[in-house]
Order: C-alpha cells, then sequence, then structure tokens
C-alpha cells in the first residue's frame, strides 16, 4: 500500500515541480504555453541519456538535463518573443514547437524513435523529489519577490504600463520562459529515473495543456495554488483508478467545477499562509454551530 | 550645475512628423520646454498631442525631426530606456498594475533603479532584502508626497477614480525622472477634484523641482499652473505663448476656447 502511495506523491512532486516554473511564466508573466511538454521531454532525454549512455552522475545529469530545457527554451522564446507575440498567438507557437520536439525524439538515433529508452537507472527517490520541490518553489518565491520577478508582473498587468516603468517586455518574458523551461526540463529528468523508461508518445499536448491547466485552476499570481491544484490533479485521478474509465470523467468534472465555483482559481493571486488557513478554520468552526 | 546644463531645454523637438500612412498625426512641431517650467499641452480632441507624447516617450518611431532630452537625442530608442534616461508619464486612460496593491505599483517603479543581480533575486542574498526594505521605505515617501500613505495595502482597482489618478502621478514620480508628462490628468474630474489636482501637481512641481509638460483640457486647470502654453489643431502648431497671450489668440478663440470663452472670462472677472 505505501509503495502505491508513495508512487503517486512522487508522480505529484514531479508535476508540481513542472507547474511552479509553469506557473511563474503562466501566472506570473501572463503567456500561455501549449507547448511545455517538451520541455519536460528534453530534460527527460538529456538526463537519461547522460545516464544511460555515458554512466554521468543522476544529480549532474538532471541539472543538465534542465540547462538543456534552459537553452532550449532561449532558441524558441528568442523569435516569439522577439516578434512580440501573446496570448493565442504565442499558445500556437508553443503548440507547433512541443509537437516538432516529439517527432524529433521520434527520429533521431540517439533517443532510440518510438522504442523509447528502456532500463534507466532508478535513482529518483521520494526524499530526492521533497528536495526538488521546496527548492524550485523556494526559487520561483524568491523570484517574484525580487525586482526581476515583478517586472513579470507588471508586463502581466500591463505591458504598455510596464514598458513606461523602464522593464525591458522581451527581456522579461525570456527569462521567465526560460526559468519555466529549466524547472520543467528538471521535472522531466526526474520522471525519467523515476520510470526508468521513457518514449516519445508521453510527451504529447495532452500533456501540456494539462500543465497549463493546473497553473489556471490553481489560480494566477500564486505559487501554492498550482502546487496544490498538482498534487489534486494527480492524487484524484489515482485514488479514482477503482472506478475504470469513469474516473477520467471525474477528472473533467473537476476542472468544470473550479472553473463554475472558483474562476480565479483556487488562489488567484493569493499564497497559502498560516492566516488563511486560521481563517477556513473558523468559518467552518462558526458555521457549523450556527 | 554648469551654466550651459541650466539654459539647455530638458526637452527639445525640432521639426517632429510622424504619419499613419496618408494621415499625418503631428507636423512639424517644434518646441522647448524650459528646466523647471510646467508647460501646457492644449488643443480639440484629435489634434495629435497624445501622439505627441507616444513620440517623446518613444512607443511610435518618427517619421522626420529631432528629440533631445537635456541635449541628448532620444527618437529612434526604445521606450524603456528612454524612460532609463528620465522622462517618465501617465496616461490618458488610467494604467495601472490593477490586481497589485497601491505600495507594489510604486515599487514596480522604483525598481528601475535596482541594480542587482538575477542570481541575488534567485537565492534572496542579503543584498536583496535590504535593498527591498529600502525600496518599501521610499515607495511609501512617494505615497505620502500624494496623500496615499493610508491606502497602500490597497488594489489598486479597488479605489476610486480620483486616487488612481494620484496613484500614477505617484508611480511616474518614483521613476525620479528629470521630465514628467501627465496626459489629461484631471479627465473625468469635477472642477472640484480638478483644482485639487492642480493644486496638487504645484505642490510636486515645487517639492521635487520637476519639468512638466501637462496634456489637459481643464482651462482653469491649464490656465492655474502653466507658464507657457502649445496649442495644437490638426496636428499642426496653432499658437504658443504665456496663458494670457493664448487667451487672447484670436486663431486659438476660433479653433478651440471657443468665442464664448473670452466672454465667460470677461463677465468672471
Amino acid at each position: 500500500m505505501w509503495s502505491y502511495v508513495s508512487g503517486v506523491l512522487s508522480l505529484g512532486l514531479i508535476y508540481m515541480i513542472a507547474t511552479v516554473g509553469l506557473a511563474v511564466f503562466t501566472g506570473f508573466t501572463g503567456l500561455f504555453s501549449l507547448g511545455h511538454a517538451a520541455f519536460f521531454a528534453i530534460g527527460a532525454y538529456t538526463a537519461a541519456i547522460l545516464t544511460y549512455f555515458y554512466g554521468y552522475n543522476f544529480y549532474l545529469a538532471l541539472v543538465l538535463g534542465g540547462c538543456a530545457g534552459a537553452i532550449v527554451g532561449i532558441i524558441i522564446g528568442y523569435p516569439t518573443l522577439k516578434a512580440k507575440l501573446r496570448t493565442d498567438y504565442f499558445a500556437i507557437a508553443t503548440l507547433g514547437f512541443g509537437e516538432a520536439i516529439r517527432v524529433l525524439l521520434e527520429n533521431l538515433p540517439i533517443t532510440q524513435g518510438a522504442r523509447g529508452l528502456p532500463g534507466i537507472r532508478g535513482e529518483t527517490t521520494l526524499p530526492v523529489l521533497v528536495v526538488a520541490a521546496a527548492l524550485v518553489i523556494w526559487t520561483a518565491w524568491n523570484l517574484i519577490h525580487s525586482r526581476h520577478g515583478r517586472a513579470c508582473i507588471a508586463i502581466r498587468e500591463d505591458f504598455v504600463a510596464a514598458e513606461m516603468m523602464g522593464v525591458n517586455i522581451f527581456i522579461g518574458r525570456l527569462r521567465s520562459l526560460v526559468f519555466s523551461a529549466f524547472c520543467t526540463a528538471l521535472a522531466g529528468g526526474l520522471f525519467a529515473h523515476y520510470y526508468c523508461f521513457i518514449q516519445p508518445s508521453m510527451f504529447t499536448a495532452t500533456m501540456s495543456t494539462q500543465m497549463t491547466a493546473m497553473v489556471v485552476a490553481g489560480g494566477m499570481g500564486s505559487i501554492s495554488g498550482p502546487a496544490i491544484t498538482a498534487m489534486i490533479f494527480i492524487g484524484i485521478p489515482e485514488a479514482l483508478r477503482v472506478g475504470g474509465i469513469w474516473r477520467l470523467v471525474a477528472y473533467g468534472l473537476m476542472l468544470v467545477l473550479i472553473m463554475i465555483f472558483r474562476p480565479q482559481g483556487l488562489m488567484g493571486y493569493r499564497e497559502l499562509s498560516v492566516d488563511m488557513v486560521k481563517g477556513w478554520y473558523r468559518r467552518i468552526w462558526k458555521g457549523g454551530r450556527a | 550645475m554648469s551654466r550651459e546644463m541650466e539654459t539647455t531645454p530638458v526637452l527639445e523637438l525640432r521639426g517632429v512628423t510622424k504619419r499613419f500612412g496618408g494621415i499625418t498625426a503631428c507636423k512639424d512641431i517644434t518646441f522647448n520646454v524650459a528646466r523647471g517650467q510646467i508647460m501646457g499641452l492644449i488643443g480639440p480632441n484629435g489634434a495629435g498631442k497624445t501622439t505627441a507624447f507616444n513620440l517623446i516617450t518613444g512607443v511610435y518611431g518618427l517619421s522626420e525631426g529631432t528629440i533631445a532630452l537635456e541635449g541628448q537625442a532620444i527618437a529612434g530608442k526604445r521606450p524603456d530606456l528612454i524612460v532609463r534616461q528620465g522622462i517618465a508619464r501617465t496616461f490618458q486612460n488610467i494604467r495601472l498594475f490593477r490586481n497589485l496593491s497601491v505600495l507594489d505599483n510604486v515599487i514596480i517603479a522604483l525598481d528601475c533603479h535596482e541594480t542587482y543581480l538575477l542570481g541575488a533575486s534567485f537565492l534572496r542574498l542579503p543584498v536583496v532584502m535590504r535593498r527591498e526594505k529600502a525600496v518599501r521605505e521610499q515607495a511609501m515617501a512617494f505615497l505620502a508626497a500624494v496623500g496615499l500613505e493610508g491606502k497602500s495595502a490597497v488594489r489598486a482597482d479597488a479605489m476610486p477614480y480620483g486616487l488612481q489618478r494620484k496613484l500614477e502621478i505617484a508611480r511616474a514620480l518614483a521613476l525620479k525622472p528629470r521630465l514628467l508628462l501627465l496626459d489629461e490628468p484631471a479627465a473625468g474630474m469635477n472642477p472640484e477634484e480638478s483644482l485639487d489636482l492642480a493644486r496638487l501637481i504645484r505642490k510636486i512641481h515645487e517639492d521635487f523641482k520637476l519639468t512638466t509638460l501637462l496634456i489637459e483640457h481643464h482651462m482653469d486647470v491649464v490656465m492655474a499652473l502653466c507658464e507657457r502654453i502649445f496649442v495644437m489643431n490638426f496636428g499642426e502648431k496653432l499658437a504658443e505663448g504665456s496663458a494670457e497671450e493664448i487667451q487672447k489668440d484670436p486663431d486659438v478663440l476660433k479653433a478651440y476656447l471657443g468665442e464664448g470663452f473670452k466672454r465667460a472670462q470677461h463677465t468672471q472677472s
């Protein structure tokens, strides 16, 4: 039983790392991506190839996988963001990018095409994931509470006004994309060394949409919201696995209910805090007695 | 400050022209704003006043002409670099960071003077914590300058319209500019509110010794504040002079103020 629970927790934490990275990009900088599965795949393949074929140290491979994601982030971000693509235009560009990367992985010799890479060393353990998630959340929180992160928030709120505050819009957006690409690729590396097997068909546009859905359902402008939603979105379908195919309905229903009852997301523009938990406790307690 | 610095105009426009396709929004505009002056830019709707602001701040590129800030050419530069050189503006339709607190709105402006590096931000090094504290204190001082110190934690868009205007001015001041551009700061205000705003602009002009260029339709505000006025019509210069000269100028009365303005002024006095 514990191994099952820890499995769900692990997958939840892997998604949490990716989602927190994406939250900085979507929730704080205001750009939507439908291609972040590509960064996840790049991180997974880079780290896996380094440990599998070249016998690299696991942690070094993880960081290099993250860096590979960041570099590809610059390559895709430079032309799209320089051309000032936003909203749906940017999302469509990333959608194309995500598919292109997947096709590339299916055809490169080193990735062994659609057969995938079996037998990757299973070095991702729960403690490793907890530490990695804590580090990512900590750096993301630090970032958005600094001048660099506030520049991103200003761009989300009103990019014309942001420019009039001396913010370089292109650099702000690119920086945030690269950070999210690094986090997502890091999550990919952890994923590869958790499942010990990867193949291109794992990293589809569905995965990208799922990550973006987690951020939106968790709330724009929040880190704790998307982090919690990542856990819930992974945990609930697993808990409902007994329901067979119906769990997918439950998943959809969950999204619909969040959008109806909390259109701003779980934690829109707020963070989970001790005061907030106290407030809930008081409301439930008093509501119960009244 | 050298003598030369004192005589160089803070802002200098020479033959500034902007064409959008076949429409000439600004045609051969030439004027100077002297140091410490409040200059007014008036004219009917569609005269090209806001276009002139957008040209000065680099939002649009020039078709012809030159713009200089304290003798340095700024035309063709990116807007954020022009801001960093010392031009701050407010917007005709308020553009605050609506979901953020009043304090954060001002902090974002102050951030443009901060220099700590990205790595320091990620690791939240002591230098960042020190600067964050200093920036918060400075931001409170700028809020106090416009009388918003009691509202620092309020969400920007939860404030009444008049206070949002003041916050926009505080945010522009926090950029510590050499030239302040105000685009219709009294738009949508009643006469009482607009006079209150005029007093505020006068006060910050004195406190910060700030050269200001002001677009405004409320003539009481313009006449109360501006030492010099530049009048535009159909993208061209109509007149330039002191407030008294402009009020008597027959072209301005005909095109903008209206013949009735003279009579109204006359009966009031």
